[in-house]
């Protein structure tokens, strides 16, 4: 059962990734990346950790991705063109990835037993990530409050229009 | 029910699979937004191999990685996205291959 | 003692047809008493001429978006103008599967003749066997991050809209599906912090557990809701953040008749612009039922008289609850005009996202206390 809903999200993940390759329109990349997003939720449910896959929804497939497909709608983007530097990416860049993912996954089955990970055996439960994240992990999570208010501030000075003229909301 | 178990290693091709589809997204895409999209892509393949040794070696620690991988990847987005629409701004493209004015 | 897996899936198949049903049928219904409510606010009737009050008046316009010719203009992306409608329905129809509408209902034990056809799946007894007591909750199905699962799929929701108005090719359209982005990602954070001085109190994610907290009353009379337990502000919050969630009046950005035409669904019609239209409405109900389990006690209400009536009473309160808060709805529809598009977003961003903020600054000292 578990098997089986793992092959299922990972048949969405693994569609998803490579329609994401083949798409030449940015707005349908984005569309399977979303789905990539949502069935990853599926398989870190299928992990236990429950927490994890309801913020992968909220944050990810929810505000991220929603960035995305504004500034996408914003400018406008059409139809990618390839040009020469692209094929010669992709003359290079996907033998080499191909072999490189081949030899990790070669390693993976190499070295990886019988082991297996059990399912739900690590509830992730709201109380104990919170632990941790409060407790045990306190000064890196107060770091990234300050990467993300930086972000922020960086967000506006880059989005702001150059002239004194921004009156309207860009 | 009888509990059914999938191996680690299914995770972690799954993830590997992920990273590298990202890898090979960011080399041949042309488009700005969509090579962000890319590293996009290899920041969640990370994050399922987080999530998956967290599960097999009974360690929260790894599902509180994730949500550090999600701030940075918030952070990338909006700043990221910024740039992005400042590039556009001057130089009216999003292919990376126009925006070479640094180039000789 | 818990159901077997077999009767599980039947139950939880009948469960969500009834749920459905049901939703659909006051989705139906609530736009009747818009029209019905706003119509009288402005001295009219509203409908009356299919059957008595116009009851029958939802029916009439579900015959007519189904006969109605489906245009498809040219120009339009037509995958994604296709999938658009049906993303917003199904993310506004995904979001109810979690929510409770009131205790669970107890049945057995009792004995089963031999001859039914599951009796493999019980104790091996032939001939009265006794099954139960099995209960079944009013729900579809109970997980322990409810609330988080509402908050997710109602933060998909927002692709149907922003791609509908991409998809339209459409000047107008792309306006509002622009401005529904925006609003919708800003408007969430809000809406978030302002549920989060509740999860605080009840220190829970469970829709079930965060009820079963507000239970009883204070000093015997005032029960004992979040709403009279300091949640007052973060009520607020909730109510103004669900009102820009679900683009209604005055937050109606992304569909602004007099600049936008329609706004994102300029382009649609029939069947297309029907599911929209049922989004909006089953946002709205999604919306009512958050408000009452989190902030008005769930189904908690005074009980009385024979078993059954007592086990169907806490399904009435939530009902009436939710319509209460439905009616306010429509009440601020018929009341206020439509905000600006940068009042609206400095209103969020400036004023109701510090003070979500600092609510749930205090109510976290609060209860540290």
């Amino acid at each position: 059962m578990h098997l089986f809903l793992f092959l299922m999200f990972g048949a969405v993940c693994v569609g998803g990734a490579i329609n994401l390759l083949a798409q030449r329109h940015p707005i349908t990349s984005a569309l399977s990346l979303i789905a990539v997003m949502a069935a990853l939720a599926g398989e870190y449910l299928l992990l236990g950790a429950e927490f994890v896959a309801a913020v992968q929804v909220i944050v990810y497939a929810g505000a991220i991705m929603v960035l995305f497909v504004f500034v996408i709608m914003l400018l406008n983007a059409g139809e990618e063109e390839q040009t020469k530097g692209s094929r010669v990416a992709i003359l290079l860049g996907v033998p080499g990835m191909l072999t490189g993912g081949l030899l990790i996954g070669w390693v993976v089955l190499r070295h990886s037993g019988t082991e297996s990970v059990p399912i739900g055996a690590l509830p992730g439960h709201p109380t104990d990530i919170a632990q941790l994240l409060f407790h045990d992990f306190l000064l890196p999570f107060e770091v990234t409050s300050v990467l993300i208010l930086i972000a922020i501030m960086g967000a506006v000075v880059l989005a702001s229009k150059p002239e004194a003229s921004a009156g309207k909301v860009g | 029910m009888v509990p059914s178990y999938v191996p680690l290693s299914y995770y972690l091709l799954l993830s590997g699979f992920l990273f590298a589809c990202g890898v090979v997204g960011f080399l041949i895409k042309r488009n700005i937004i969509t090579i962000f999209m890319s590293i996009e892509l290899m920041l969640n393949g990370v994050n399922l191999s987080f999530v998956a040794f967290a599960a097999h070696w009974h360690a929260l620690a790894g599902q509180v990685f994730v949500f550090f991988v999600m701030v940075v990847a918030a952070a990338e987005a909006a700043v990221g996205l910024a740039i992005i629409i400042a590039v556009y701004r001057t130089r009216e493209t999003l292919n990376v291959d126009q925006v070479n004015l640094l180039k000789l | 003692m818990p159901l077997p897996l077999s009767i599980f899936i039947l139950v939880s198949v009948i469960k969500s047809a009834i749920v459905l049903g049901v939703l659909l049928t006051a989705v139906a219904y609530t736009v009747w008493l818009e029209r019905k409510v706003v119509g009288h606010m402005q001295n009219r009737w509203g409908p009356t001429r299919v059957g008595p009050f116009g009851l029958l008046q939802p029916a009439a316009d579900g015959i007519k978006f189904l006969f109605k010719e489906d245009l498809t203009p040219p120009h339009v992306y037509k995958p994604l103008f296709i999938a658009a409608p049906m993303m917003a329905l199904i993310f506004a129809l995904t979001s109810i599967s979690v929510i409770p509408f009131g205790n669970s209902f107890t049945f057995g034990p009792f004995s089963v003749p031999q001859f039914l056809p599951f009796h493999y799946e019980m104790p091996f007894h032939w001939g009265g066997a006794v099954i139960g007591p099995y209960s079944i909750p009013f729900q579809i199905t109970d997980v322990n991050i409810g609330l988080l699962m509402i908050l997710g799929v109602t933060s998909m929701g927002v692709y149907g809209v922003a791609l509908a108005g991409w998809s339209s090719n459409n000047k107008y359209s792309l306006l509002g599906g622009l401005r529904a982005s925006a609003q919708m990602v800003s408007y969430e954070i809000a809406l978030g912090l302002s549920l989060v001085g509740v999860l605080i109190q009840s220190g829970s994610f469970s829709l079930r557990a965060i009820v079963d907290a507000q239970g009883g009353h204070f000093w015997g009379f005032i029960p004992r809701w979040n709403i009279f337990h300091w949640q007052f502000i973060g009520f607020f919050i909730y109510l103004m953040a669900a009102y820009a969630e679900t683009n209604r009046i005055p937050f109606d950005l992304p569909e602004a008749e007099t600049e936008l035409v329609a706004g994102y669904h300029t382009e649609y019609s029939a069947m297309k612009f029907a599911m929209f239209f049922m989004a909006e409405y089953t946002n709205m109900i999604t919306v009512g039922c958050v408000a009452t389990l989190l902030f008005f006690g769930g189904w908690h209400g005074p009980l009385f008289g024979p078993p059954l009536v007592q086990a169907l009473l806490p399904v009435f309160w939530f009902a009436a609850k939710i319509f209460c808060f439905l009616f306010l709805y429509i009440w601020v529809r018929g009341t206020l005009p439509r905000f600006r598009y940068d009042q609206l977003m400095s209103f969020g961003w400036k004023f109701l996202l510090p003070l979500a903020i600092a609510n749930l600054v205090a109510t976290a000292i609060f209860v540290a206390w």
